[in-house]
C-alpha cells in the first residue's frame, strides 16, 4: 500500500491505495472526483486528463503515487465555484460536446493547449493536431475545433481589454 | 418561432454538468457496500469447457465469491434472446441457437463469460479472476459467413445446422431476372461492408444491486432503453419480476446501438448481488468493450443492376452473407433484413428488385444494428453501384442519378417502403453548389501540378427512420412495439415535468424537448424538466435508437400536451368567464382572443390543484400522459459530396471537403442537428478510411484497443459544411423525419466513390487504408 498526498484543485488531500493504483482511480475513487474519466486504460483517447503540476496529463499513463506532491487539477476545479472558464463556457456556446463523457479530458487538454501557445495563437490546423491524443465518436470535432479557437480568441481580447 | 421554441439554436440545458465535471454515468455510481466485478472469459475462439477450478481464486485477497453459469442455470436464470422473427423463403423459422450469460459446456467467441468474481477492490477481482484455472478442449474456428457457409466449416450451434440461421428474400426474383435479361447495360458488382466495432466512448458498465428485506434489484446500466431492459431482463431472463426490479440508466456516454441490447454482464451482476450479498460494480475496460460489445455491418454482397437504352434502372439484384457472429443478439435478425433490403431502392424509381440474404453464425462476438444499421449497407451498395453504372455507361454520376430519381410521392417502393416525401433533386443541386461542382476539374489539375491525385464522390442517400408503427413491425417479426410515451406534469406553481420514454445519451432530449414545451405552452426553458432513464420515474417506454426520439419520441409529447392544453383551456375558461374556443396560449398566458382579458400560466396550474374554482365535474389537477404509435416509417434523404487528395506516394487520403445537404424534415434545433450530421459524417468516413474489426483466422481479435483499431481524430477529417433542405415529414404532428444515422449511412460511399474517383481504379475496399490505395493505384 501506498500513502499518498497531493494538493488536488487548491485543497491538500492524502490517502492510502495499493501501489499499482492509477491516478485517475485515486482521484475517482478515493477523492470521488467523478468527472475524469477512463476511455480506453491505454492512453490513447484522452478522457481523463487533469493537470499534473501545470500540464497536461494523461491520469490513467501515471501512477497516484508518482503524483505524490504535486498539484493536481481535475476538470472539478478548473473554473471558481459557480463560475465557467472561457474553455468551458466556449464549448456549451458552440455545441462542442454531445454525450459528455471525452469532454472532460477535451476541456484539460484545450486550456493546457491555450495556455502553451498563448491565447489568440491557434489555427484550425494547430488545434486538430494538438487533439490527436483525444478521442471524441459524438461531435466529429467540428465543433470542439470551434470551441477551442472561440475560447482561444476570446481569452486574447479578454487580456488585450486588461 | 420564439426565442426558445421550435427552430431555436438553444444552448444546451443538460451542458453545465458535463462541462463542470458533474455529469453522473454509471460508473460514477457508487452504493454502501459495493465491491467489483470481473469476468473469466474465453481466450478461444470455440473451445469446450472440460473444467472450471475457482479454489485458488476463492482463496486469493479479497475475494468474495467466484460464480459460474452452472449455479447461474440452477438459479433458473434464463438463456439470452434474439427478439426478431425472420423466417427463411421456405417457411421455416430463424435457427437460433442457444446463448447463455456464463457458458457451461462450450464457448464460441473469444471473450465469451464464462465465470465472474467479486471482490473488495477492482484489482483484486481482476487477480481472482485470472487465478480460475478453466481448462477447455480446442474446436476449429470459423470467422467470416463465406467460410461459415461452405460446407464442412466447422458447427457452431446444433440447432443451426451448417451455421446458416435463415436463407430470406424479399422482392420479385423473376421481375428481377427478366429485366436483367433484357437490360442494355447490366453493371455487377462485389461490394464489401466491413465489420466495424461502434466504441461509445463510455465503455458498458453495471451495477447490480439486490435489496434483501423488499426481495428487490436495482441495476444501473448504460443503457439507451432501460424500459426494454426491464421488460427482457424480467419476461424472459427471469431476474425478477417487473415490479422487483428498476432499471437506471443514467448519464450515458454515448450509445451509437452498442448499448441497446441486454448483454449478460447486467443479468448476471443482478444474480451476482443476491448470491454474494453485496452490490456487484462492473466496467470494462476498452479491450473488453471491443471483445463483447456488439460489432456491426460485416455484408459481403454481389450486385447486379440493369440499366435500359436511356440509362434508365429497371432492375436490382442482390445477393448479400452477412455475418451474425457467435449468437444472436437482440435485434441482430432484423439488420439484414428489413432494416436493410427495404432500403435497397434508394431515391430511384425501380421497377423490379429482389434481395436474397443468408445469414451465419461465426466465432466472433455477436453482431447487430450500429448507427444505421442496415441502411448504411443499403446505401453503400447502392450508392457504389450507381457510380460504378455511371463511369461504364460513361454518364456524369450526378446525371445518372437525377434521371432515376423517384420525383412522385407518396412512392411505393417493391421493397416494403412507401415513402410519403421528399425532394432528391433539391438535396442533390444544393450539394453540388456548395462544393462547385463544375469548378472541379480545374481544381484536379491544381493538384496534379502538386503531384496529387484528386477526386470527387457523391451518395444520394434515403433512410428510414422512425421506427416504427408497432403493427408493422410485428408483421414483420418484431417481439415488440415500438411506439413511445410520455407524461407532462404541471406543477401547482406553473414548472412542468415531461417524463419520456426516449433516452438521451448524447442527442440533446433535455433541451430540445423543454423547446417543443416552450413552443406549445410559452413556458420558459428553465422551468421545464425533462425526466428519462428511470423505470421507477417513467411509464413504460421503448428507447432511443434508430433516429425515433424527435419522430416517435416528440409526437408522444404533442399528444400529452394537446390534452394538457385541452385542459387548461377549459379551466381558464372557466376562471375568465369566457368560451373555451375564444382561449389562446400565448406567452406564459391563457388569453381571451381578441380581448385584454388574461390569466397566467401558473394562475391557471394553481387553480388545477387548489381545485376550489374548476368546471363543473372537472377532475382536480393536471398531468396527461399520451402513448405514440407511428403512422409509417420517416424517410430522412440527402445528398454528400466529397472531395478527396491522394497523395500516389504514400496512397494516404486527405478528406479536402465534405458537404452535406440533408433533408430531415422539421428541425426543432438546428445547432443540434448540425453536431448530429457532424458525429454521423465522422463515423461514416472512420468506416471508410481508417476502421475494420480484425480476427486473425483462429479467432483471435487483433483490433482490441485503440492502438490497434484506428478511431478517427480530429486530424483525420475536415471542417463540414451541412445545409437543410427540409419537406416536412406528413406523417407525424411535428413534421420530423429524424437526423442521428443520416451521416453514418451516406458518407462511405462518397468517400469510396472519390477516391476510386481519384486514382482511376474502381476496386479499393473500406476501410480504404494507405496500403490498399496505393496497391490500387499501382495494380496496373
Amino acid at each position: 500500500m501506498s500513502e499518498v498526498t497531493m494538493t488536488v484543485n487548491g485543497r491538500k488531500v492524502s490517502g492510502q491505495c495499493e501501489d499499482r493504483t492509477l491516478l485517475v482511480h485515486f482521484l475517482r475513487d478515493n477523492l470521488g472526483l467523478t468527472g475524469t474519466h477512463v476511455g480506453c486504460d491505454t492512453s490513447q483517447c484522452g478522457a481523463c486528463v487533469v493537470h499534473v503540476d501545470g500540464k497536461a496529463v494523461k491520469s490513467c499513463t501515471m501512477l497516484a503515487a508518482q503524483a505524490s506532491g504535486s498539484d493536481v487539477v481535475t476538470i472539478e476545479g478548473l473554473a471558481a465555484e459557480g463560475d465557467l472558464t472561457p474553455v468551458q463556457a466556449a464549448f456549451k456556446e458552440h455545441h462542442g460536446l454531445q454525450c459528455g463523457f471525452c469532454t472532460p479530458g477535451m476541456i484539460m487538454a484545450a486550456t493546457d493547449m491555450i495556455n502553451r501557445y498563448g491565447a489568440g495563437n491557434l489555427d484550425e490546423k494547430t488545434v486538430r493536431a494538438e487533439l490527436e491524443g483525444n478521442i471524441c465518436r459524438c461531435t466529429g470535432y467540428h465543433n470542439i475545433v470551434k470551441a477551442i479557437l472561440a475560447a482561444s480568441d476570446d481569452m486574447a481580447k479578454g487580456a488585450a481589454a486588461a | 418561432m420564439g426565442m426558445e421554441g421550435i427552430g431555436a439554436r438553444v444552448a444546451r440545458k443538460e451542458d453545465k454538468r458535463f462541462i463542470t465535471g458533474a455529469g453522473r454515468y454509471t460508473d460514477d455510481m457508487s452504493v454502501p457496500g459495493m465491491k467489483y466485478a470481473a469476468f473469466v472469459r474465453s481466450p478461444h475462439a470455440h473451445a469446450k469447457i472440460t473444467s472450471i477450478d475457482s479454489s485458488a481464486a476463492e482463496g486469493m485477497p479479497g475475494v468474495i465469491g467466484v460464480l459460474t453459469g452452472k449455479q447461474l442455470k440452477a438459479d433458473g436464470i434464463g438463456n439470452l434472446i434474439c427478439g426478431w422473427m425472420i423466417h427463411s423463403k421456405d417457411g421455416t423459422p430463424m435457427k437460433m441457437g442457444a446463448w447463455e450469460p456464463m457458458a457451461t459446456s462450450t464457448v464460441r467467441y473469444v471473450g465469451d463469460a464464462v465465470a465472474i468474481v467479486v471482490a473488495e477492490t477492482r484489482g483484486q477481482a481482476r487477480d481472482a479472476a485470472e487465478a480460475v484455472n478453466v481448462e477447455y478442449e480446442e474446436l476449429p474456428a470459423v470467422i467470416t459467413a463465406v467460410d461459415a457457409l461452405k460446407p464442412g466449416a466447422p458447427q457452431i450451434h446444433p440447432e443451426a445446422e451448417g451455421n446458416l440461421i435463415y436463407d430470406w428474400e424479399i422482392g420479385d426474383e423473376s421481375a428481377a431476372d427478366k429485366a436483367i435479361a433484357e437490360a442494355a447495360h447490366v453493371t455487377e458488382i462485389e461490394i464489401l461492408n466491413n465489420r466495424l466495432s461502434p466504441n461509445p466512448m463510455e465503455p458498458r458498465a453495471t451495477l447490480g444491486v439486490y435489496d434483501k428485506a423488499e426481495d428487490h434489484y436495482t441495476c444501473w446500466t448504460t443503457s439507451q432503453n432501460p424500459h426494454v431492459a426491464r421488460l427482457v431482463m424480467s419476461a424472459f431472463y427471469n431476474v425478477a419480476p417487473e415490479n422487483k426490479l428498476r432499471v437506471i440508466a443514467p448519464d450515458v456516454g454515448g450509445g451509437f446501438g452498442a448499448k441497446i441490447y441486454i448483454y449478460p454482464e447486467e443479468i448476471i451482476c443482478l444474480w451476482a448481488s443476491k448470491r454474494t450479498g453485496v452490490p456487484v460494480k462492473w466496467t470494462a475496460d476498452r479491450t473488453e468493450a471491443f471483445m463483447t460489445d456488439a460489432h456491426g455491418r460485416d455484408h459481403v454482397s454481389k450486385v447486379k443492376m440493369a440499366f435500359d437504352k436511356d440509362n434508365r434502372i429497371t432492375g436490382l439484384k442482390v445477393e448479400t452473407l452477412a455475418n451474425l457472429g457467435a449468437y444472436m443478439s437482440l435485434f441482430s435478425s432484423s439488420v439484414p433484413t428489413y432494416l436493410y433490403a427495404t432500403l435497397l431502392s434508394g431515391q430511384y424509381d425501380i421497377a423490379a428488385i429482389h434481395c436474397n440474404v443468408k445469414t451465419a453464425y461465426s466465432n466472433t462476438v455477436p453482431v447487430d444494428a450500429y448507427r444505421g444499421a442496415g441502411r448504411p449497407e443499403a446505401t453503400y451498395l447502392l450508392e457504389r453501384t450507381v457510380e460504378t453504372a455511371a463511369r461504364e455507361l460513361g454518364v456524369d454520376p450526378a446525371e445518372l442519378r437525377r434521371i432515376n430519381f423517384i420525383r412522385e410521392f407518396p412512392h411505393q417502393t417493391p421493397v416494403i417502403m412507401n415513402y410519403d416525401t421528399g425532394d432528391f433533386e433539391a438535396t442533390l443541386n444544393a450539394a453540388m453548389e456548395a462544393i462547385d461542382y463544375k469548378g472541379f476539374e480545374a481544381r484536379k489539375a491544381e493538384s496534379a501540378k502538386n503531384g496529387k491525385l484528386r477526386g470527387i464522390g457523391m451518395s444520394c442517400y434515403i433512410e428510414a427512420c422512425g421506427i416504427a408503427p408497432s403493427a408493422a413491425v410485428g408483421s414483420l417479426g418484431a417481439g415488440v412495439g415500438l411506439w413511445e410515451s410520455a407524461e407532462v406534469r404541471v406543477n401547482a406553481v406553473g414548472t412542468i415535468e415531461v417524463l419520456t420514454g426516449s433516452h438521451s445519451h448524447g442527442q440533446g432530449h433535455e433541451t430540445t424537448f423543454a423547446q417543443l414545451v416552450n413552443e406549445r405552452l410559452g413556458v420558459p426553458l428553465d422551468s421545464v424538466s425533462i425526466v428519462h432513464g428511470d423505470t421507477d420515474k417513467v411509464q413504460m417506454g421503448m428507447g432511443t435508437y434508430g433516429s425515433r426520439s424527435g419522430a416517435v419520441g416528440m409526437s408522444a409529447i404533442v399528444k400529452a400536451l394537446d390534452k394538457v392544453e385541452n385542459k387548461a383551456k377549459k379551466i381558464a375558461a372557466h376562471l375568465l368567464e369566457a368560451d373555451e374556443g375564444d382561449i389562446v396560449i400565448e406567452n406564459g398566458e391563457l388569453k381571451v382572443a381578441g380581448t385584454d382579458k388574461s390569466v397566467p400560466w401558473f394562475q391557471m396550474a394553481l387553480a388545477a390543484y387548489t381545485a376550489h374554482n374548476l368546471p363543473e365535474g372537472m377532475e382536480p389537477g393536471l398531468k396527461e400522459t399520451a402513448f405514440y404509435d407511428p403512422t409509417n416509417f420517416t424517410f430522412p434523404g440527402g445528398c454528400y459530396i466529397a472531395e478527396v487528395e491522394v497523395d500516389p506516394e504514400t496512397g494516404k487520403t486527405e478528406v479536402l471537403r465534405f458537404v452535406a445537404a440533408d433533408d430531415f424534415g422539421n428541425i426543432i434545433n438546428p445547432m443540434i442537428v448540425e453536431g448530429q450530421v457532424h458525429g454521423g459524417l465522422t463515423q461514416g468516413i472512420g468506416q471508410a478510411l481508417l476502421e475494420g474489426v480484425v480476427y486473425d483466422e483462429s479467432g483471435q481479435l487483433l483490433t482490441a484497443s485503440y492502438q490497434d483499431y484506428c478511431m478517427p481524430r480530429a486530424d483525420d477529417v475536415p471542417s463540414y459544411e451541412v445545409s437543410h433542405h427540409i419537406t416536412p415529414c406528413p406523417g407525424n404532428p411535428l413534421g420530423i423525419k429524424g437526423c442521428g444515422e443520416a451521416g453514418a449511412i451516406g458518407s462511405p460511399p462518397a468517400i469510396i466513390n472519390a477516391i476510386t474517383n481519384a486514382i482511376g481504379n474502381n476496386n479499393v475496399t473500406m476501410p480504404a487504408t494507405p496500403q490498399k490505395v496505393w496497391s490500387a493505384i499501382n495494380a496496373g
